[in-house]
């Protein structure tokens, strides 16, 4: 695979940004949680699922994606929506449940909706799929070379809905993307025990249409994977569905006890965090050099940190705002 | 009802031990539900059930709602007595066609012949900012289907009592703990969410509403943390003078109409407080309740506080200004009593 340097400079810095947004989210989540956690309490309330440790699966595909691409997410989103170019402060924001916020506060965390990139996401486990199937069939109905991806985990894939959406999908040959990211859990139930096969990405064979398992936690893999099965679609050849193996450095959300969780496993998992091999890749490689890759590093600090200054200073909306927007005027 | 006893627990910790004793007194019941096992259930409901009980009693299930509680009607069809737990009760959509069409209904589409002895247990309410698709407390949407008992206890006594009843019960139960209530470490502690349960198994009759509080200038009507914040308000307002009511419902299929229109005829004034939406719900229900039968003995039209009629919202300031607390309802009181 030949990418160009720029793909790749541009692969490590969406990458380091989410790592860096999910850990500065981590740190910003436990204030005023401290010594007792309180799930209401601190600027950033309510449930918090970080996905550091999954950065590949959404990078690698996203960096196919064009803006006027649509992607649905789930529950745990932020990287997706980096990936996807969701204005990072509207986001924090969001998440701070600022009146400055992607949906003014009402939506929070498992709720983004940024229709300028095309992206949203749901807390309902599963949801993803049929709205991704949707936004491609509009795209197909209007003849516009537009691709749709819906990522989920591998939770999802038990879902009735995983079954409905890929029928669908390949019945009506949508240019769309099933993305399932295999972290091994669905909060403490393990992959194994959820699911009569081991690959989702076999479950294709059911719907006639391709199915890919990348076996590794790695961007290019992911990337490559991803750039055929999103052509493919652009060309109008119909679904696929790509199944990533990937890694939940956090719990499940923020505060899980993860008492299931066999105790060394994470540190385990970070000996091949995915950022450091690829950082390491880059420099064997002689792609990039250490101080052009601290660039990035610096780059993506920069924009994580205004991000969170951004969020922090805005002000929260009235109350009576509460009333707003149960429908468009 | 049972002994004084001087044990407490937490409301979580009064269900696992309902549903550990009734397993342990009917091997035809079991739980099913995600991460019911080695987790105890997101809200502990299901805590050292897996240890003592083992994985054939106490089944992780896949997220396959649909699936599982389908699967819960049939086992309860065939005899077994099955406790489902639907982590959240915002996740009811996608299992929505196998509850309120055939769970609340095959027993009736048989002629009384089928017995679905099946609840379906899930936490409701907010307050912790955590979005539309967490914080609901719906209990009217199944109140309001045909064929589904509908339990919602405020207190760790009644918890358990309620439980050991719905698992008892010959037909479908709705069981729904406020997350709030269940005396969780990582939520708002409320003082009462703890309190004295007996060791010993006991039932609390379902359709039977408890004065929390005897008043007379006013009933506040509720069920869950709406009784807490009426509790609350009641305090306040007696500093004021302003002798409060509490009823709690406790169950709202069946209704204790009775208890309904017998506090209406000694206060006069009502209040319902309803953390479900305003329209269509619960409050809608015993506003009607009160105008039908004990409409001659109200000095002032039924007031009602409750979520008006938009999504939980995420940020704090909007939820707090659409759920119900204890200074809206001193306030409603006060607007009563000038009625
Ligand atoms: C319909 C529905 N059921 C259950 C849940 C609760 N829940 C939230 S995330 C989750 C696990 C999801 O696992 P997976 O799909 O593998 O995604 P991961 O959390 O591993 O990223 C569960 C059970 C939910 N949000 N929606
Ligand atoms: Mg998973």
């Amino acid at each position: 695979m030949n990418i160009p340097k720029e793909t790749l400079m541009r692969m490590y810095l969406e990458m380091v940004t989410i790592r860096l947004y999910e850990e500065t989210m981590a740190e910003a989540y436990q204030e005023g949680k401290y010594p007792v956690f309180n799930i209401a309490s601190g600027p950033v309330p309510g449930e918090m699922h970080l996905a550091a440790g999954q950065e590949p699966v959404a990078v690698g595909v996203c960096m196919h994606l064009k803006k006027e691409d649509a992607v649905v997410g789930t529950h745990r989103p932020h990287h997706f929506a980096i990936a996807k170019g969701v204005d990072l402060k509207r986001m924090t924001a969001e998440i701070f449940g600022k009146v400055t916020g992607l949906g003014r506060g009402k939506g929070g965390h498992m709720h983004l909706f940024d229709p300028d990139v095309h992206f949203s996401c749901s807390g309902i486990v599963g949801a993803s799929i049929p709205q991704a199937v949707g936004a491609a069939l509009a795209f197909k109905m209007r003849k516009e070379k537009r691709v749709a991806v819906a990522f989920f985990g591998d939770g999802a894939a038990n879902q009735g809905t995983f079954h409905e959406g890929l029928n669908l999908a390949a019945i009506w040959k949508l240019p769309v993307v099933f993305v399932c990211e295999d972290n091994s859990w669905a909060i403490s139930v393990p992959k194994e025990k959820s699911t009569a096969i081991s690959q989702n990405a076999d479950r294709a064979v059911a719907y006639g249409i391709p199915g890919v398992y990348v076996g590794e936690n790695d961007v290019l893999a992911v990337y490559e994977a991803a750039g055929e099965a999103i052509e493919r679609a652009r060309q109008g050849g119909g679904p696929t569905i790509i199944e990533v193996k990937t890694d939940r450095f956090f719990g499940h959300f923020q505060g899980d006890p993860e008492v299931y969780r066999p105790k060394d496993e994470v540190q385990r998992l970070k000996q091949n965090d995915p950022i450091k091999r690829f950082r390491k890749y880059l420099i064997e490689n002689d792609i990039a050099t250490e101080n052009e890759l601290k660039q990035l590093d610096d780059e993506a600090r920069k924009r994580v940190e205004e991000a969170f200054l951004f969020a922090r200073e805005s002000p929260y909306p009235a109350p009576e705002e509460a009333l707003l927007h149960v429908f468009v005027e | 009802m049972s002994a004084i006893t001087s044990r407490k627990l937490t409301m979580a910790k009064a269900i696992a031990e309902a549903i550990s004793l009734e397993m342990e007194r009917d091997p035809r019941v079991f739980v099913m539900g995600e991460d019911v096992g080695v987790y105890g259930g997101i809200f502990g409901a299901t805590a050292g059930l897996y240890e003592k009980f083992g994985p054939e009693r106490v089944i992780d299930t896949p997220i396959s709602e649909a699936g599982f509680i389908g699967a819960a009607l049939g086992a309860a069809m065939e005899g077994m007595r099955p406790i489902v737990e639907l982590m959240f009760v915002d996740f009811f959509g996608v299992a929505m066609d196998q509850i309120y069409n055939h769970i609340a209904k095959n027993t009736y589409f048989s002629g009384g012949n089928i017995r679905v002895p099946l609840v379906l247990m899930t936490a409701v309410g907010g307050g912790y900012n955590d979005a539309g698709q967490h914080s609901q407390c719906l209990w009217g949407t199944f109140a309001h289907l045909p064929g589904l008992k509908v339990v919602v206890p405020s207190t760790p006594y009644d918890a358990k009592g309620l439980m050991i009843s719905a698992i008892r019960d010959d037909n479908p139960v709705i069981y729904m703990f406020h997350k709030g209530l269940l005396g969780l470490g990582w939520m708002t502690l409320i003082k009462d969410s703890t309190g004295p349960v007996p060791e010993e198994p006991y039932t609390i009759p379902f359709g039977k509403a408890e004065v929390k509080r005897e008043g007379k200038d006013v009933s506040i009507i509720s069920v869950a943390m709406g009784v807490y914040q009426a509790l609350e308000a009641a305090k306040e307002l007696e500093k004021e003078g302003i002798s409060v009511e509490v009823l709690d419902l406790r169950t709202l299929v069946p209704l204790d109409r009775e208890a309904i229109i017998n506090t209406v005829k000694k206060t006069h004034r009502v209040l319902v407080v309803d953390e479900d939406y305003l329209s269509y719900g619960m409050s809608g229900e015993v506003a009607a309740t009160v105008v039908e039968h004990a409409f001659d003995y109200l000095e002032a039209p039924v007031k009602r506080l409750a979520v008006p009629d938009v999504p939980i919202p995420y940020s704090r300031p909007l939820e707090q200004f659409v759920l119900p607390s204890s200074s809206k309802i001193v306030n409603a009181v006060k607007e009563l009593l000038r009625s």
